[in-house]
């Protein structure tokens, strides 16, 4: 019945331009009636809990209606700034997703240059696939290896015991100051290969006469590597680093949840868990909105700014 | 003569290079598998063979008593099926809903596309957060139910460009030929659409399936009180989180869920531990390698366009 639709949508000229929309609609039923019910989903399940940020602003109480909450300005802001916690939970938000930053960043781009080395065919490829493997798996499934590994009597105190490098098994996770760098290491275990994929598809579109060029100059592997491949990825290293910027206080939340305990809390409670923390445990819905809140207009505003700079750098827009 | 000698020590090192190149790739190839048998390893061994350590990647005495003590006498089997039901479920219905979707916002002429499309992308960037967002599903009455493991996610805004760029890719051609055969929106999609764009179903079902299967945080939030609606991952992570950094083994509270069964000389913390994450790893290694090409082509397109 809509076959005409095509020929139909923007032939009345002389109608006005709202006119010309409901005639266009009507002969897309079919196409609105695929839509629209997603469209009623996520206003339901993504715009309506934005209008849940109105319970920053309330001193809100489970018992009572939604529409019966004592309304109370920004006291639930004040007290969150006033909160010694909170700043304890930025800086390990930000130090946390930083260091996930560059060594994400660092060992994905070593390791695709690496794969794209490799000569053999095969073996590239199984490297690969087992190297996706861990991105695949849960984060329970890699937190429970990660303690595995890191117990007392764990593989990783075993071969340093046998290496001579410790006198006595250390308990990894029972001292906040190394919460960093095992999480740091667990994200990288996780995601280098997995965050290949992408580098190595840039570097199938380098042109090969410039490494033919390359080799002419009796440019060794290595120059190659950095003269050629490197600059060829270079553009979307950029752009994952601005879109990443952009998440800078997005340092998950799983692997912290799951790997943090009583006594490396003060290292490994960030954003979200503070959120949970107040909102689920404490009851203090309104503390937490307000956190929560604080956490996605800081993040949109790095959005924009990163948006802008990638787009100062010549390079194309993200969103 | 001397430009045979470089060339011949490029070569050298150039062997030497690949030479490193490879026991490089074999370490990184053993960081990531050695995990994955040492669990497999711990879960097939005698769980009080297993105290003696040394215990790296293959049983030194072989049983399945660890499996069946996991599947017969605690809640796992019965969470197995939830997570399975969950994962078919959940993929069917956001897969198809997702490609719907997908197919309406890559017909040029449909003229709500760039709004329909902005108002999901929008969502990409902006969420209410963990609170709004519990509240909200709490007043849909969805807390304590199936449900709230399938209608929050239906559609997935990364899916959603995946498969519309690969629709938009496809040869226009072929839908202006199913209409001019007098097929419906509905049915090109169905009929021609959907078939075509397999590569990138099989890409999205992947992601949705995954996440499916691994998530273990709503369960949490809504339905802790609920065993009849836990999951694997659920199962394990109680495991887990019982057992603390400073006890040995797996510790004192995972002691007591092994011993609360009754049946301390069979099974140990460890061992519970190491079965159950073989068995929630287990379906993806299976599936992943099968659909390595699919998904790799997702990643470049949701990469580039997302």
């Amino acid at each position: 019945m809509e076959k005409h639709a095509v020929q139909l949508a923007g032939s009345t000229s002389e109608d006005s331009r709202l006119k010309t929309l409901f005639k266009t609609l009507s002969k897309q039923k079919m196409l609105m009636l695929m839509s629209l019910p997603f469209l009623v989903w996520v206003i339901l399940f993504k715009y309506i809990p934005l209008w849940g940020w109105t319970i920053a602003f309330q001193k809100f109480k489970l018992a009572k209606d939604l529409f019966d909450q004592t309304w109370i300005g920004l006291d639930n802001f004040k007290s969150l700034f006033q909160e010694q916690q909170f700043y304890l939970v930025l800086r390990n938000t930000l130090v946390m997703s930083s260091i996930n930053l560059v060594l994400g960043f660092a060992t994905a781009i070593v390791l695709a240059l690496l794969l794209n080395e490799l000569r053999k065919v095969y073996f590239k490829r199984t490297v690969q696939t087992i190297s996706y493997l861990p991105h695949f798996i849960s984060w329970v499934v890699a937190a429970n290896i990660v303690q595995t590994a890191l117990a007392p009597e764990g593989i990783v105190n075993v071969l340093l015991l046998r290496l001579q490098l410790i006198d006595h098994p250390i308990l990894w996770l029972g001292v906040g100051e190394y919460f960093w760098g095992i999480l740091g290491v667990t994200e990288v275990w996780k995601n280098v290969g997995w965050n290949t994929i992408i580098y190595l598809a840039a570097i199938t579109t380098i042109d090969p006469t410039q490494y033919e060029a390359a080799e002419m100059d009796g440019a060794s592997r290595l120059q190659r590597m950095w003269h050629v491949t490197l600059p060829g990825m270079k553009p979307v290293i950029v752009i994952l680093l601005i879109m990443n910027l952009g998440h800078i206080l997005e340092s998950g939340f799983e692997a912290q949840y799951l790997l943090g305990n009583g006594i490396n809390v003060e290292f490994s409670e960030n954003l979200d868990i503070f959120v949970l923390k107040y909102g689920m445990q404490m009851n203090n819905f309104g503390l937490a909105t307000a956190a929560g809140m604080f956490k996605t207009v800081v993040s949109f505003i790095f959005l924009i700014a990163a948006n802008n700079l990638a787009k100062r750098m010549g390079e194309s827009r993200l969103y | 003569m001397e430009h045979t000698k470089t060339a011949r020590n490029s070569s050298i090192g150039d062997k030497i290079f690949d030479v490193c190149n490879i026991i490089f790739m074999i370490i990184l190839v053993i960081l990531t598998l050695y995990p994955f048998l040492n669990m497999f390893a711990l879960s097939f061994n005698d769980a009080n063979d297993s105290i003696r350590g040394s215990i790296y990647i293959w049983p030194r005495e072989w049983t399945l008593r660890n499996f069946e003590y996991v599947f017969n006498e605690s809640n796992v089997f019965y969470a197995t099926f939830i997570s399975a039901a969950r994962t078919i479920i959940g993929t069917i219905i956001s897969v198809f809903c997702t490609a719907m979707l997908a197919y309406t916002i890559s017909r040029p002429e449909y003229a709500l596309k760039k709004f329909v499309s902005m108002t999901f992308i929008f969502t990409m960037y902006f969420s209410g957060g963990l609170i709004p967002t519990y509240l909200l599903n709490k007043e849909l009455g969805m807390l304590n139910s199936f449900w709230v493991y399938i209608i929050p996610g239906i559609i997935g805004v990364f899916n959603m460009i995946v498969i519309r760029s690969f629709i938009e890719g496809l040869p226009e051609g072929i839908m202006e030929s199913a209409k001019m055969d007098g097929a419906g929106d509905f049915i090109t999609f169905a009929r021609i659409v959907l078939p075509l764009t397999i590569p990138a179903l099989a890409t999205v079902s992947l992601f949705v399936a995954v996440s499916q299967w691994n998530s273990w945080f709503d369960v949490f939030l809504y339905n802790s009180s609920r065993p009849n609606l836990s999951t694997l991952q659920y199962e394990l992570m109680k495991v887990l989180s019982t057992s603390s950094a400073t006890t040995s083994s797996g510790g004192s509270a995972a002691d007591a869920f092994a011993n609360a069964q009754g049946n301390v000389t069979t099974v140990t913390p460890t061992s519970v531990r190491a079965t159950m994450t073989i068995v929630a790893s287990v379906p993806i290694i299976m599936v992943y390698p099968f659909l390595q090409k699919y998904f790799v082509k997702g990643m470049v397109v949701g990469g580039v366009k997302g």
